[in-house]
């Protein structure tokens, strides 16, 4: 089948400054690609581009195997949900959602039918016949929504739809985003510059940064073989620890060593064949460093930390240690008896360490 | 902080007093500007109803002893203005003539030129809206000659066609500036939204814009039927006889008496010309400063 959505070669410049720098993204039908980076990172940009909103400078797009480069953003069979809405203010719910279909002069009663479909599919029934300023910020994004839906098109687009909501209702909407993918088999490419966000809804993940593409991958791949230090450090809550680190043995059994303010340095042995220069940055997320104990595999190594500060979150307990000069955090169990000035024998999961090279940042394992 | 409670309080009571008298003077001020703006239309309305008889005997300010509306019917349809002698009536016609229609043209196409200039970047847009403002400061005086040439080749001089379109370009800096500085406001996501969904450039702005636009349109209606309808020097310089606007008349009615100058009636035309303005206010004043202050859509 072919790819939904075959970006090839994109760039984009507003007169001198580039925002998008060659650019290459393929998906599937049923994909959900989010496009996640900080802000004016061009992932706006290049949804707008998608949508046709903006022309592109060199390159080629396709959506459903035909060249949509200089097609019309009405011919390209596309609906979009926009971060403030963008609802139609003077019009009702209901000619809000049907205003598409009149422009394209479809049929009364289909619409009719389309928009009853739809409505009941959000639940905005008793809705239909209220201005847009008589709702509340998680309707109107429901009625954004059904505005995109009764299209149905080949491709949805959604620019940050959730940030204008309160933290508990931006959750409450992602999951009924996600249901949505999964009930229609929609393909959807969606902006957004919450990492969370993206590791929850997507299929797929392209992270920017300065318009040009970091990494390209699933969320796990994101997650755990992220492909430099700023893809590294962008994705994860709390942030992967960054640490730098000094190789003393290369080929099997590699050998690496950390510096501590405190104390006496760290030494860890890596099981796999690895090639390191001799400076690294060493990538291992709090998840991968536990209690001692609670942590058993082949490359897991205990080594006795001085503890700075614990951070009882709930669920877990964060334990924030210096190492290399860095804060490192780890995530321990909730019951932990971890406390802020003493040693305690910390875990290290060696087989989940990512290398990076400190001059480029990029990923050596 | 106990002990500074009882100074406190006494500080408080005296700026009460203070506040209540300084409001009092406020208020006096006031009524005193008021009636000072009050009185020439006081003058001439009591003018107005009284005889010339009793104009000549009785003082500016009294009430008039017998009211009569001679004097408004022969402004309205008697009074000479040069050699003929019709009253305002034709020429109020002819103002109406101008005005209306000048005034919607000039209001639809600044709206369109607002909707362009806020909605549709294109490159050289803050240029030629620059341009445009530029031209509210260009003083009437300075395009006198070229428009009298302009309007010569195009064959309209001295007719009401003429004149119409002498103020549509006249106003079109200001209208476009009001609907510029409202539609900017408004989210240009509304725009992109709507470009989605398939409507072109006329439908947005026919479906989604005019729609909100209400209170800029007050605001511009009234603008621009005062400018239009108060005007003089165009009036008066692109006109020839039976296409002359109220305002040429009513100079003509005051300056052209021969004998005994009939103050009343003066006084009567004056306020037939500027009723239309009046009723304009009256009518959709409250939305002129809604419209003026208010600008921001909320979705």
């Amino acid at each position: 089948m072919a790819p939904i959505l075959d970006i090839n070669k994109l760039y984009k410049n507003y007169g001198a400054t580039e925002i998008l720098k060659d650019i290459n993204i393929s998906i599937e039908p049923g994909d959900f690609l989010v496009l996640v980076g900080p802000s004016g990172c061009g992932k706006s940009t290049l949804l707008n581009c998608i949508a046709g909103l903006e022309e592109i400078t060199d390159g080629t797009l396709a959506i459903g195997g035909k060249d949509m480069t200089h097609v019309s953003p009405k011919d390209r069979d596309i609906a979009m949900v926009f971060q403030s809405y963008a609802l139609y203010p003077t019009m009702s719910v209901a000619k809000n959602i049907t205003f598409g279909m009149k422009v394209r002069g479809v049929d009364q009663a289909t619409q009719e039918a389309k928009l009853n479909d739809v409505a009941s599919l959000l639940q905005i029934e008793p809705l239909l016949n209220r201005r847009p300023s008589q709702l509340s910020g998680g309707q109107r994004q429901r009625v954004a929504m059904g505005r995109a839906l009764v299209r149905d098109p080949k491709l949805f687009l959604f620019d940050e739809p959730l940030s204008n909501l309160d933290a508990k209702l931006r959750v409450e909407m992602r999951t009924e985003i996600k249901k949505l993918h999964q009930t229609l088999d929609a393909s959807i490419v969606y902006v957004t510059h919450d990492q969370i966000e993206a590791m929850t809804l997507a299929t797929k993940i392209v992270v920017l940064k300065g318009g040009i593409v970091q990494q390209i991958g699933s969320p796990a791949e994101i997650y755990n073989n992220p492909a430099n230090l700023f893809v590294a450090d962008f994705m994860g809550s709390p942030a992967m620890n960054l640490i730098p680190a000094q190789v003393t043995k290369n080929g099997s059994g590699t050998q690496i060593v950390i510096s501590r303010d405190a104390g006496e340095t760290l030494v860890l042995n890596d099981a796999r064949d690895l090639a390191l220069p001799e400076d690294v940055i060493l990538g291992l997320r709090p998840e991968d460093i536990a209690e001692a104990g609670f942590r058993a595999g082949d490359g897991v190594q205990e080594a006795a930390c001085m503890v700075d500060m614990v951070e009882p979150a709930g669920a877990d307990t964060y334990v924030v240690s210096e190492l290399g000069g860095k804060q490192v955090t780890a995530r321990l169990h909730a019951e932990t008896s971890a406390q802020a000035g003493k040693m305690l024998n910390l875990a290290f999961d060696m087989s989940k360490v990512s290398y990076f090279a400190k001059e480029t940042g990029e990923r050596l394992n | 902080m106990t002990d500074l409670s009882m100074p406190q309080t006494q500080t408080r009571s005296q700026s009460a007093t203070g506040k209540i008298a300084l409001r009092w003077l406020l208020y006096v001020l006031l009524g005193l500007f008021a009636l000072y703006y009050l009185m020439p239309l006081f003058v001439m309305l009591t003018t107005s109803l009284k005889s010339l008889e009793e104009i000549r005997t009785g003082s500016l300010i009294s009430l008039p002893r017998e009211v009569s509306f001679d004097a408004w019917k022969t402004a309205w349809s008697g009074a000479c203005t040069g050699i003929q002698c019709e009253g305002l009536r034709p020429y109020f016609w002819n103002s109406v003539l101008i005005a209306v229609p000048a005034v919607f043209l000039s209001t639809l196409i600044g709206a369109l030129n607002g909707y362009v200039v806020a909605q549709w970047r294109f490159k050289g847009a803050n240029i030629i809206f620059s341009l445009m403002l530029f031209g509210c400061f260009i003083p009437f005086q300075v395009v006198l000659l070229p428009m009298a040439r302009l309007l010569g080749m195009m064959g309209i001089a001295g007719t009401i066609p003429g004149l119409i379109f002498v103020h549509v370009i006249y106003g079109l800096g200001f209208t476009t500036l009001f609907f510029r500085n409202y539609y900017v406001t408004i989210p240009a996501e509304l725009t992109k939204a709507a470009r989605v969904d398939g409507a072109g450039f006329l439908r947005i702005f026919w479906s989604i814009f005019l729609p909100l636009s209400l209170p800029i349109i007050v605001v511009t209606v009234i603008w621009q039927f005062t400018q239009i309808w108060n005007d003089f020097l165009f009036g008066v310089s692109f006109s020839q006889a039976g296409t002359q606007p109220v305002t040429v008349a009513l100079n003509n009615i005051v300056n052209s008496t021969t004998g005994v100058k009939e103050y009343n009636v003066d006084m009567a035309a004056a306020i037939i010309a500027g009723l239309p303005t009046l009723l304009v206010y009256v009518v959709a004043g409250k939305y002129f400063i809604r419209g003026l202050t208010a600008g921001s859509v909320k979705g």
